[in-house]
């Protein structure tokens, strides 16, 4: 294990610059090609889930337009809410997880949660009221896992292979995201429409992970011996960390970036509406750019370790620049095509899993989940604003406007990040 | 992946078995499960429990027990007010249908299958409702007739969009000639005279076919900028001209004298449409007792009554209701838990 050191994250800005330097170079050299097991482990939870929960995420507008008879636009209302829950909750879950740093618990219990929902779309039968609970569980238990999960892997590693543990469980959940659709259709088509063997699959994969999760990820024991604390980290809740000014500032560059990202699914619309392939091969789309990010993931995450997390992360956002460029240009067909679906995935393998390698050395140990969960929670409610504002500016002034409108709040919002972000992390 | 350190080496071992066990174990429900789910399926798409039989009412239920799946009941000449949803006499255990009609000694059923694409289906049914004839579509399944004969079918699917209420949609409407075996695939190319000029527009759609007693003449909708014309066909000269507008959805009466259809009476997406039947001999239409916003292709039960779906209450899908078709009256449920009502006379 590698808690000699972990310990160092939360004052590494303390040691002298020689000091971490070598240290850290001598670690990456040791470890390099190399992941701590927890982060494996954890990786393994999150493919098995992610199978389970895509599965049902692929198949849940299927089920409720065609086998329910809900409108699109009904649905859509529906899963905006949930989205808007998963947020929230999300701040919740951080903060219990960083309680006597019960993160497998809490985490464990998000799993479950979600696992549990499935026999609950199972048991509500096309009940609308009971598929909504349902619904509304599985988001819960996502948004109560997600920044205890974080917290751990950045607490399972040293601080100079984050970017690369990152990645790597950024690109097994992905691995899981890809299975999980063709699972459901795959189903879907032996079993002619039966929705509810869906549920079941998804049900014993979620299980599994669960079991996984309980038997190889560490707990509190072996993660955090009780350590000498930060006085930051004494103070109650939340805004504590907003008093830390480099968290302050990479919550702030994350948020500004996050309101002008206009939301994958815009882009796929966009690219319908310009190739006007048939829309039965739109949930094709996310597979492809999900593709990307799979292979990427990994390399842009040892990048991030070699070359700093700052540069890729602000690369990550030039690239979905170049996709809104794209799509504005003559382009078209498959130059279209590929080039915005490999830019998407380019975007999210260099800023998703990096952002976290990048908020890690910035947030105390003692409150990690609690501080991954605020800046996850503050990127989440800023796309939500950047869906809101493209969708009315679409609306009101067309697309060509609206995607012009968006490409200058991106590069105003890459500016201001690129002066926001530390640039205090070791260079090679 | 294997844990390092922090945890007892010793233990390592026995959780590898433990998490191998449950894997066997939970891998052991989902296919025993899906093996079950299919074999059910199976059941769905065997041979019909009935056929096509004289005075039967024949739709798709869509109550649990039967949902998706034809089921029958004796259509009395007239509706029985306070008996109306005859639960007891109905016959379950058809054919799995989205869309389903039939007459005479045939049916048409239009069938979805999920998968990447979905797919879709036209699938012909002899008397007995045993398949005769497969074809391949792609879109979601939304109209289908067989003429009065059974000797021409017709079915009309989204191909983008998925309501006529929004504004952009896109249909693909195919004609069967089941005799000769015929097939048009997509109508949109019939020579169109539209106020007395030949019409030509890459944006026309046509749906809602329906076929006179000659097996000739069929009426339908077409739209083209923004509007919709009632059109009427004839196959052999393959050519079809506009009649009206603002009709969509026609079915022509047992007799042949009269069309119902649905009229667009408000803009908008909420309540668009009302019935009303118009008489070919006067072209004067009158609206039906029904004043509820119908988004149905209706059916003659005979040539006194028209019936149709209508989203149901208590969150049921959708009941088939019926109305006289000379405007008096008021609309009685007949099927509770049912759309594509076709009679069989």
């Amino acid at each position: 294990m590698y808690l000699a050191t972990t310990d160092a994250v939360a004052k590494s800005s303390k040691k002298t610059k020689k000091t971490k330097k070598s240290e850290k170079t001598e670690k990456s050299e040791a470890r390099r090609g190399r992941v701590a097991g927890p982060v494996l482990a954890l990786g393994a939870v999150s493919l098995v889930t992610d199978i389970s929960s895509e599965m049902v995420t692929a198949v849940l507008p299927l089920y409720f337009v065609l086998q329910l008879g809900l409108t699109p636009l009904q649905f859509g209302f529906l899963d905006g809410l949930y989205n808007g829950v998963t947020a929230l909750v999300r701040l919740a879950g951080g903060y219990a997880a960083d309680r006597g740093g019960r993160h497998k618990l809490v985490a464990g219990g998000g799993y479950a949660l979600s696992t549990l929902s499935r026999l609950g779309l199972l048991l509500a039968g096309g009940a609308t009221a009971g598929i909504g609970a349902a619904l509304a569980a599985d988001r819960v238990g996502k948004g109560v896992r997600t920044a205890p999960r974080d917290a751990l892997i950045s607490l399972s590693g040293p601080p100079d292979t984050l970017g690369r543990a990152f990645g790597v469980h950024r690109a097994m959940d992905t691995t899981g995201a890809l299975l999980g659709p063709l699972a459901a259709f795959a189903l879907l088509w032996a079993t002619a429409d039966a929705y509810d063997a869906v549920f079941v699959v998804s049900f014993c994969f979620g299980l599994l992970g669960v079991l996984l999760l309980v038997l190889f990820v560490p707990g509190r024991r072996e993660l955090s011996p009780p350590k000498p604390r930060d006085p930051a980290a004494r103070r109650p809740g939340a805004p504590a960390l907003l008093r830390v000014p480099a968290f302050r500032r990479v919550l702030l560059a994350a948020s500004l970036l996050g309101a002008a990202t206009i939301g994958d699914a815009f882009l796929y619309l966009l690219l319908q509406r310009r190739l006007d392939f048939a829309v039965s091969w739109f949930p094709l789309l996310p597979l492809g750019a999900a593709a990307v990010y799979l292979l990427l993931a990994v390399p842009a995450g040892r990048l991030a370790d070699r070359v700093g997390r700052r540069a890729p992360f602000l690369a990550g956002h030039v690239a979905l620049l170049c996709g809104y460029v794209l799509l504005l240009a003559p382009t078209d067909g498959w130059p279209l095509l590929v080039g915005v679906l490999l830019l998407l995935g380019v975007f999210y393998a260099a800023t998703d899993g990096v952002l976290m390698a990048l908020a890690t050395p910035v947030v105390p140990r003692e409150r990690r989940a609690r501080g991954m969960a605020v800046l996850q929670t503050g990127q989440a409610l800023a796309r939500l604003l950047a869906a809101a504002g493209f969708g009315a500016a679409w609306t009101l002034w067309g697309i060509g406007t609206a995607l012009t409108c968006a490409v200058i709040a991106l590069t105003v919002a890459l500016a201001g990040a690129a002066a926001l972000l530390p640039r205090t992390e070791r260079t090679p | 992946m294997t844990p390092s350190a922090p945890t007892a080496p010793r233990s390592l071992r026995s959780r590898i078995i433990a998490v191998a066990v449950a894997a066997a174990v939970l891998a052991g429900v989902a296919v025993a499960y899906t093996l079950h789910a299919a074999r059910r399926a199976q059941s769905a798409d065997a041979a019909s429990e009935f056929g096509l039989d004289r005075g039967q009412l024949y739709f798709r239920g869509t109550e649990a027990g039967g949902a998706g799946r034809v089921a029958r009941l004796p259509a009395p000449g007239e509706a029985t007010p306070g008996k109306a949803a005859h639960q007891a006499a109905r016959t379950t255990g058809g054919p799995s249908c989205e869309r389903f009609y039939a007459a005479a000694r045939t049916a048409l059923c239009l069938q979805r299958r999920s998968g990447i694409p979905p797919k879709s289906y036209a699938v012909v049914l002899d008397e007995r409702l045993r398949e005769k004839r497969r074809i391949a579509l792609t879109g979601i399944p939304n109209r289908a007739r067989v003429s009065a004969s059974g000797r021409m079918l017709s079915w009309t699917m989204f191909a983008t969009g998925d309501s006529y209420a929004g504004s952009s949609f896109s249909t693909r409407t195919s004609i069967l000639d089941t005799r000769t075996g015929y097939l048009i695939k997509n109508m949109e190319e019939i020579p169109l005279t539209l106020d007395g000029r030949r019409y030509h527009s890459p944006d026309v759609n046509y749906w809602g076919v329906t076929f006179a007693r000659d097996d000739n003449r069929f009426y339908a909708t077409v739209s083209t900028k923004g509007r919709t014309y009632l059109v009427r066909g004839d196959m052999r000269k393959w050519a079809a001209t506009a009649l009206r507008t603002n009709v969509e959805c026609p079915s022509l009466s047992p007799d042949n004298t009269r069309l119902a259809f649905k009229k667009r009476v408000r803009e908008g997406t909420r309540d668009p449409w009302r019935l009303y039947v118009l008489d070919l001999r006067t072209m004067r239409e009158h609206p039906l007792a029904e004043r509820r916003n119908v988004d149905d292709q209706a059916a003659w039960l005979d040539d006194g009554t028209l019936a149709y779906a209508l989203p149901g209450a208590d969150g049921r899908r959708s009941d088939i209701w019926s109305t006289p078709a000379d405007g008096s009256g008021k609309p009685v449920l007949r099927v509770r838990g049912g759309s594509s009502p076709a009679a069989v006379g």
